[in-house]
């Protein structure tokens, strides 16, 4: 059993002539679901593309389940769920996770697993692009259940949730942690916070935080995870003035 | 290269067209309307009979670098390839995917254009209609597969699209139709010899004025096929699975 699902040294990465990341170190422990927090352009996503291998980076070391990030042998072990749901729009939802399926080999009756894991039974059958924007998202993330892999990356997999919703899918990530697997999940709701075994709070590319929520409590005083994330973020403010 | 999975996303891109009936039908019945058109137009005279077969091969030819150009297109921006290519798809395989699924496409739309212009229209065939079919596939084929190398290079929608202007016209300019290519001033005349749109419309020509076409088609149809064969390799090598 590895220790850590993710690890990562010195990751330097430059996107249109801006360094968006810097010099991040960072570990991901494995079993876990690791929550990614930071404001809008801090670099949540341009870190979840290194690690499933899509993003080009300058310098660094990006090493996941024990292999460099992008390897070949990877593509079966790890589901990336992208910000905006990537889905094909004119096919149904069976037809899209059918599709992820095949590609992953994964077994048929693994399909209608995930379509009832992000609980859209009832609209197995409707083009994707007839639904709604979390409906479209949740369909996203079943392409990448399905081939019941050992890492999900999700980018924002809750976006557009109602709070129910929102409920049963970190019910849904809690169990795939309890069963071995690990998550690194980037959020913008505070809340879901209190949902994450471990958070890993970035701004503008660094990392600000790397604790456990009872941690950051205790380390800010604050009473919820928006307070010690508000806190934490004026600290680095009035430390960089 | 993996058998299983190229074939399972030319079955997916397919379901993609069958879901989206204006497309289906525009790509079979523009062609249909054009000839129509043209053998309306020159009704009564020759001209019909010489440039119906070599149009047979440019209309299909234009239809399907604009439909597969924005197809793929729409692929790249929409994440769905970014997240596909996280998982074991080859770039091989997604290329000879789409390859596949608008092959079955050329194949429809080369059985109804031909049968549209010999059987409705009138068009003179003295080789076999068989092989006017084949040409008309390979035709169909070669637009495909440099729409899958344009859209590598294109980075919206529009530009997509301005691609086939761009990549087409000069080809239909030097292919033949409007001055015979061996009258066109030298170095004219050897970038024709290059274009596979020369080809393609070199190998309509023959296969209707000889009536034992076979070797001149088969150059010809050689020629098509390495375009088609370089325009795939080329195009997936476009394909990056790290983009900045
Ligand atoms: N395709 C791109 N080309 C150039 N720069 C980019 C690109 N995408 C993002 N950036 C830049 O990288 C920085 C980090 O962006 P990133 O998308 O990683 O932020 P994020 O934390 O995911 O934000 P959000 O919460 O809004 O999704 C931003 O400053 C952004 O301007
Ligand atoms: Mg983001």
């Amino acid at each position: 059993m590895m220790n850590n699902a993710v690890e990562i040294d010195g990751l330097r990465v430059v996107r249109g002539g801006r360094t968006v990341i810097p010099g991040l170190s960072v570990r991901v422990p494995a079993g876990q679901v690791v929550g990614l927090l930071g404001p809008s352009g801090s670099g949540k996503s341009t870190l979840i593309r290194a690690v499933v291998g899509v993003q080009v980076v300058a310098a660094g070391s990006v090493r996941v389940l024990g292999e460099p990030a992008g390897s070949p042998t990877l593509r079966h072990r790890i589901g990336y769920v992208t910000q905006s749901p990537s889905v094909y729009d004119d096919l149904t939802v069976r037809a899209n996770v059918r599709y992820f399926a095949s590609i992953l080999g994964a077994p048929r009756t693994s399909v209608d697993e995930a379509i009832a894991a992000v609980d859209l039974g009832s609209h197995a059958d409707s083009p994707v692009g007839r639904l709604s924007g979390g409906q479209r998202s949740r369909a996203s993330l079943a392409c990448a259940l399905v081939g019941d892999p050992e890492l999900l990356v999700l980018d924002e997999p809750t976006v557009g949730l109602d709070p129910v919703l929102r409920r049963d899918l970190w019910d849904l990530f809690g169990r795939l942690a309890a069963q071995g697997r690990s998550l690194l999940v980037s959020s913008h709701v505070m809340d879901e916070a209190a949902r994450c075994d471990r958070l890993l709070l970035l701004r503008e590319g660094e990392v600000l935080a790397d604790a456990t929520l009872p941690d950051l409590l205790q380390r800010t005083g604050a009473t919820d995870a928006e307070g010690a994330f508000l806190a934490l973020i004026d600290r680095a403010e009035e430390a960089a003035r | 290269m993996n058998v299983h999975r190229t074939v399972v996303t030319a079955a997916r891109v397919l379901a993609q067209l069958r879901a989206d009936h204006r497309t289906i039908a525009l790509m079979l019945v523009v062609p249909c309307v054009l000839i129509g058109l043209l053998a309306w137009i020159f009704q009564d005279t020759p001209v019909f009979d010489a440039l119906g077969a070599p149009l047979l091969g440019v209309f299909p030819f234009v239809v399907m670098f604009i439909v597969t150009s924005v197809a793929t297109l729409r692929e790249r921006t929409s994440g769905t390839l970014e997240r596909l290519l996280t998982t074991p798809m080859g770039k091989g395989d997604f290329m000879l995917g789409y390859a596949l699924a608008f092959g079955v496409m050329a194949v429809l739309q080369a059985l109804v254009a031909t049968g549209f212009a010999v059987w409705v229209c009138g068009l003179d065939v003295a080789g076999p209609v068989w092989q006017l079919v084949v040409v008309a596939v390979l035709d169909a084929l070669l637009g495909s597969a440099l729409g899958l190398l344009a859209s590598g290079f294109a980075r919206t929608e529009f530009q997509a699209v301005q691609f086939m202007p761009a990549f087409v016209l000069p080809q239909f300019l030097l292919c033949g139709l409007l001055v015979a290519r061996d009258r066109l001033p030298d170095v004219l005349h050897v970038v024709s010899d290059v274009l596979p749109l020369s080809y393609a419309v070199d190998a309509m020509k023959v296969v209707t004025t000889s009536a034992s076409p076979g070797q001149d088609v088969t150059a010809d149809a050689t020629v098509i096929v390495g375009w088609v064969v370089a325009s795939l390799v080329l195009g997936s090598l476009t394909l990056r699975r790290r983009t900045a």
